[in-house]
């Protein structure tokens, strides 16, 4: 009996609590975060945005969240209803399991693997699926259309990305994310490898199909693309998945190229500071930046949006691999 | 020289980071928003909102049922009926504006030689059911009453234009 | 290790399950839907057996890319399936044999099958062990010394593959009027706007 004590129900009842440290306040960001948006794009616009629920609009998130709840879920009666109900449960789990992975300090990671930008990039790459299977099930043209270029899209730029990864891994020489971080410990790889970062992160803007990339969504020509039939939990459901992606993508970038949990520079009144206070900042920093983008350039034409994934972006970041490579070889830098 | 200009533009984003940084500019803007229902913008005396039947300042109703206000409607929102009063003077007995049917158009001011039908300018009238909106006699002399010193204002401000 | 081997049972379970609802399920979007779950629990099984390398890899080309084009072409086609069911019983012989001599086949392998005698120590000493090295750099040892030209062979077959897949499909269309950016944005003002005097009153 202690054995089972020691060896099953106390691992699970640690590691529970561990998902939730993670979990509940990431479901906490991603509430803020729709408010963080509204306010930016209001304030980018010269508005106030929400202001009247709570101090500061503070609690709009929650009335916003209460409302959802509250509502009907409505099952289209030509849907493919098992699939209809799977497809935002799919989308939400994927945006929170990814965060296993992912380490907010030296040793403070739910999940030390490997192969951990391996496991982050293969989730991101299965975040179509909820897509492609809401799009599909609904049996809607418009869903269909947003999800056919949902696909399409994060088939192109996951391609670009995966070059970007490598390049990093070059210069790292292994795939854990604590070694990643580890290894950004003289200079931030944004630094040496800019372009990649900037390919980086408008490719992080395609695959969450935010803006200028939200062609998937459309609203102005396909009305919301592949969540028009779902309303409710469901709609939230994707709602709070697409946000989650952006954190978990802005986190991404943050140990990529931003030094995750390192200070700028480690000198005193930076290294006071602990880390995960900096892991969040650059987060914070990465977001604001998607909401900046958002609220400054108009989407792109969906040829356009291939063009600069294939013709531009593909070739752009291959080169870069090559010459990363060369680099590291010649001058010995490449790590052992 | 000019297509390395132009590549190196590109190449930089030039554009895009300049976008962005208007963009930002804004961003630390003074923002421009009303908080509606505390605060308000300015309305012009001219301002069309909700009607309202005036009275002389003795109290007796300005409206002598002409009917004019009814006969330019172009959509027909306005009912008069009339009688002689006891006094023998001539009053409307009923003066129903439909307020869902109204375009706000101002012709029923313009037409009225007392100036007894006027659009006053409150503009938060809205109400839960149609009914609310099928305004009669009644209603519209009790909105005479509540805002016949604004109304007086805006006309008498209004007055050296017309 | 009761873990480990719950939730070997439990992928092997959901894989043999997943991959004969791909083969049953009536839907072939279903059928897609049920092979990406098979992929998963194959992913699941490699992870177990310490290969989770090979799981992302399976997991980010397989599910994430080849998957997603399958589900793409499958969403897409119009299927009629009474149309499909009519010839079933006319091929259901031809089926049933084919399937019969490859059984038998299979079997004769069991058991005709003979591991040579050193063939164990070979595969022992070409892998190093999981513990000493991850088996990234493991596989990127065996793949890039002793298979490299296998392994250049296979990138040039799909090579070939690719520039057979472009060639087959692209067509040059006549009078196709195309879209150059590049030129549009960097015209210069004085090819694009013309001040012109006009003399008044004597039209355009």
């Amino acid at each position: 009996m202690a054995e089972f004590w020691t060896n099953f129900a106390w691992p699970t009842v640690t590691i529970t609590a561990q998902i939730l440290v993670i979990v509940v306040p990431l479901l906490v960001a991603v509430a803020f975060l729709t408010l963080a948006e509204r306010k930016v794009i209001a304030a980018i616009q010269m508005r106030k945005g929400p202001n009247v629920v709570g101090p500061f609009g503070l609690l709009q998130p929650f009335a916003d969240g209460l409302k959802l709840l509250v509502k009907e879920t409505i099952v289209p009666s030509g849907a493919n209803a098992a699939v209809f109900v799977a497809a935002p449960m799919l989308t939400f789990a994927l945006s929170l399991i990814a965060w296993a992975v992912i380490p907010f300090d030296a040793g403070l990671v739910l999940a030390d693997i490997n192969v951990g930008i391996l496991y982050l990039f293969a989730i991101s790459s299965l975040g179509v699926y909820g897509i492609i299977m809401a799009g599909w099930a609904s049996n809607s043209k418009y869903a269909f259309l947003g999800a056919l270029r949902s696909a399409a899209q994060m088939v192109s730029y996951e391609v670009s990305m995966g070059f970007v990864i490598i390049t990093v891994l070059l210069c790292v020489g292994s795939l854990n994310l604590s070694d990643i971080v580890r290894a950004q410990e003289t200079v931030w790889f944004a630094i040496p490898l800019f372009p990649m970062f900037i390919i980086f992160f408008v490719s992080t803007l395609a695959e969450t199909n935010r803006s200028p990339f939200d062609l998937a969504e459309g609203e102005s020509e396909i009305v919301a693309g592949y969540f028009v039939e779902y309303s409710s939990m469901a709609f939230a459901l994707f709602f709070l998945g697409e946000y989650a992606n952006m954190i978990l993508m802005s986190a991404m970038t943050s140990i990529l190229f931003l030094g995750g949990w390192l200070p700028p520079i480690a000198v005193a009144p930076f290294t006071w500071i602990p880390g995960p206070i900096w892991f969040v900042a650059k987060i914070s920093l990465c977001l604001f930046v998607f909401l900046w983008v958002r609220a400054t350039v108009p989407r792109y034409r969906y040829d356009q949006l291939m063009r600069l994934g294939w013709k531009v972006f593909l070739p752009f970041s291959l080169l870069w691999v090559v010459l990363t490579a060369g680099v590291l070889v010649a001058t010995g830098w490449a790590p052992r | 020289m000019a297509m390395l200009d132009r590549g190196a533009r590109s190449l930089l984003l030039a554009e895009i980071v300049s976008g962005l940084a208007l963009t930002l500019r804004y961003f630390f803007r003074p923002k421009v928003t009303l908080n509606y229902p505390f605060e308000k913008g300015p309305l012009s005396p001219r301002f069309r909102g909700e009607h309202v039947l005036r009275r002389y300042p003795n109290g007796e109703e300005r409206c002598i049922a002409c009917k004019l206000c009814e006969a330019v409607c172009p959509a027909q929102a306005i009912t008069i009926e009339a009688e002689p009063r006891a006094d023998g003077s001539r009053r409307t007995t009923r003066y129903d504006i439909d307020m869902t049917k109204c375009i706000y158009c101002g012709l029923c001011q313009e037409a009225c030689p007392v100036d007894a039908i006027v659009e006053g300018p409150n503009f938060e009238f809205a109400a839960e059911t149609r009914e609310e909106l099928m305004y009669n006699r009644e209603k519209l002399l009790a909105n005479g009453d509540r805002w016949e010193t604004e109304i007086a204002a805006n006309l008498s401000a209004d007055a050296p234009y017309r | 290790m009761i873990i480990q081997a719950l939730a070997f049972y439990l992928f092997s379970t959901v894989l043999i399950a997943a991959a004969v609802m791909v083969i049953s399920a009536r839907n072939p979007v279903h059928s897609v839907l049920f092979l990406i779950l098979a992929f998963f629990n194959a992913a699941g099984l490699f992870v177990l057996m310490g290969a989770e390398f090979l799981a992302m890899i399976l997991v980010v080309v397989y599910v994430g890319a080849v998957a997603v084009l399958f589900l793409f072409v499958v969403m897409m086609l119009d299927i009629d399936f009474s149309a499909l069911r009519q010839g079933f019983l006319r091929y259901a012989p031809i089926g049933g044999l084919v399937g019969i001599v490859l059984l038998v086949e299979l079997m004769w392998m069991a058991t005709v099958w003979a591991v040579a005698p050193g063939a164990s120590e070979v595969g022992v000493a070409r892998m190093p062990a999981a513990a000493q090295i991850p088996n990234t750099q493991a596989l990127g040892l065996v793949l890039y010394t002793r298979y490299v030209y296998v392994f250049q062979a296979a990138g040039l077959v799909l090579l070939v593959a690719m520039i057979g897949a472009i060639v087959l499909t692209l067509r040059q269309r006549e009078g196709v009027r195309r879209q150059d950016i590049a030129r549009q944005i960097s015209r210069p003002r004085e090819r694009s706007v013309e001040l012109v005097k006009m003399p008044p009153r004597a039209g355009v």
